[in-house]
């Protein structure tokens, strides 16, 4: 087989080639993760505030990178940045360094806004099935605001909010396929030198769409996992 | 705001808004012929086009759209000579139509899976109660089912067709000068880096257009459901 031949490891396969890109899929989906978990509590909590400001804030938050397309955002990071942080650099020196911005951290930043965005949607729905009785009994047994959060509500957030963040996620892992536009080494991209090389696209971006698809079911199983772990604590109805 | 930056690509910009609209209407029009099929399959009896109908709903919606716009773009242009064969190459030589064609594949899948849910989600009494009344399935499933499941999937095909919009900028990747192509463009030719933010604020109107009208059409037609 020809074909299989080019998927080999080594000099003339192309096999180390998309793992390598598959593990910097991997390695961005799951660091932009946290911060994208991080950053969506933090904006379901300002939309909760009683502080208007906070409210409007996390409001134009996530209109705006719920109704950007993804790929813009990754535009507007990648070059905004790039533009952001020359003129910073202008300022503390001459203005004549060269500054680069990673494309991996522009990304990871880009892709966890708008991971955010949808998050605290998630996390603000979860927020209202989590009814009054809970604060008031966790006030009854003399926890403080910041105990009775999390001793009493982030456990069932968590239980609440994984179904909708394990949607975000999935979602996470195919738009990481962006950021091979902006000359990240992505696995679509290595696919990319892959096909130009070989003159093989079909299959090369065929067995791609295979790896994405892996992944996703990968990712299903652990969430299975995890999901029958955070329902530990509810009583099972026959 | 640069002016002369907007004298220049600002009508351009203009016609890639013009060519993201057709390319996400006609898309998820087709892709909406192609979900009804689809979503009955997947509760066909038979095994076999229920097992065809969730493998091809599990790829479209497993990949990343941008693999898929690839691997028909580029794909095709490996089956050229037999694309020519059949006097089919001219169209898939164009990548406005291969985006098309591979939109339309991807969202049937995801509104396959909307309408399904909603099907589902009409309670069986209701069409306990029609076939009480004499209806025939056919009528059951035409008159009763669909008309309330098609209330039910408003919201959800609406958010789809959101994300078909942020979707298509993909399209800009596989050389279609839709607003994101055009913006590009822009961009590399002036540096200016203003053309990626008026790109958003277009993207962003066009999503809180569809939203407000979408709010509109759900207002309106559920207003059978509201006690007065």
């Amino acid at each position: 087989m020809d074909l299989l031949r080019l998927l080999s490891f080594g000099p003339d396969g192309w096999g180390d080639e998309l793992l390598a890109g598959t593990w910097l899929t991997i390695r961005l989906a799951i660091a932009t993760l946290p911060f994208g978990l991080a950053v969506g509590f933090v904006v379901a909590l300002a939309k909760r505030s009683e502080n208007r400001f906070a409210q409007t804030f996390g409001n134009i938050f996530t209109t705006v990178f719920r109704g950007l397309p993804e790929l813009l955002t990754i535009f507007i990071v990648y070059f905004g940045g790039q533009i952001l942080l020359q003129r910073i650099a202008g300022l503390l020196s001459d203005g004549t360094t060269a500054i680069e911005v990673s494309g991996f951290v522009a990304g990871m930043i880009a892709l966890g806004l708008v991971f955010s965005a949808y998050a605290s949607e998630v996390f603000l729905g979860a927020f209202r099935n989590i009814t009054r009785g809970q604060y008031e009994a966790a006030y009854a047994l003399g926890l403080r605001p910041a105990a009775t959060l999390r001793l009493v509500i982030i456990p069932q957030l968590v239980r609440l909010a994984l179904p909708g963040l394990a949607n975000l996620w999935l979602i996470l892992l195919k738009d990481t396929s962006l950021v091979s536009v902006i000359a990240l080494d992505d696995l679509l991209r290595m696919t990319g030198i892959a096909v130009r090389v070989t003159k093989e696209p079909f299959f090369f971006f065929g067995i791609a769409c295979l790896i994405y698809l892996a992944m996703s079911i990968i990712s299903s199983f652990g969430i299975g996992a995890i999901e029958r772990w955070s329902n530990r604590g509810l009583r099972k109805t026959a | 705001m640069n002016w002369d930056l907007l004298a220049n690509y600002g009508p351009r910009m203009l016609s890639g808004l013009a060519v993201t609209l057709q390319l996400v209407v006609i898309s998820v029009a087709i892709g909406a012929l192609l979900s009804v099929p689809l979503a009955l399959g997947r509760m066909s009896k038979r095994g076999w086009i229920r097992r065809f109908c969730f493998g091809y709903v599990y790829f479209f919606r497993g990949t990343p759209l941008l693999a898929q716009t690839f691997l028909v773009y580029y794909g095709a242009g490996q089956f050229r000579p037999e694309l020519q064969a059949i006097g089919l190459w001219w169209l898939f030589k164009d990548a406005f139509f291969c985006c098309v064609l591979t939109f339309s594949l991807n969202t049937a899948a995801y509104q396959a899976e909307i309408l399904r849910g909603a099907i589902l989600a009409v309670p069986r009494g209701q069409s306990e109660a029609a076939m009480s009344l004499g209806l025939s399935d056919r009528q059951v499933f035409r008159k009763i089912v669909l008309p309330q499941a098609f209330l039910i999937a408003l919201r959800p095909l609406g958010n789809e067709l959101i994300l078909m919009i942020k979707g298509s900028s993909v399209a800009a990747i596989v050389t279609v000068f839709d607003l994101m192509g055009v913006t590009r463009l822009a961009y590399s030719r002036s540096f200016d880096f203003q053309v990626y933010l008026w790109a958003a604020v277009l993207y962003l109107a066009m999503v809180e257009i569809i939203r407000r009208l979408w709010d509109k059409i759900e207002h309106r037609l559920t207003r059978h459901m509201r006690s007065a």
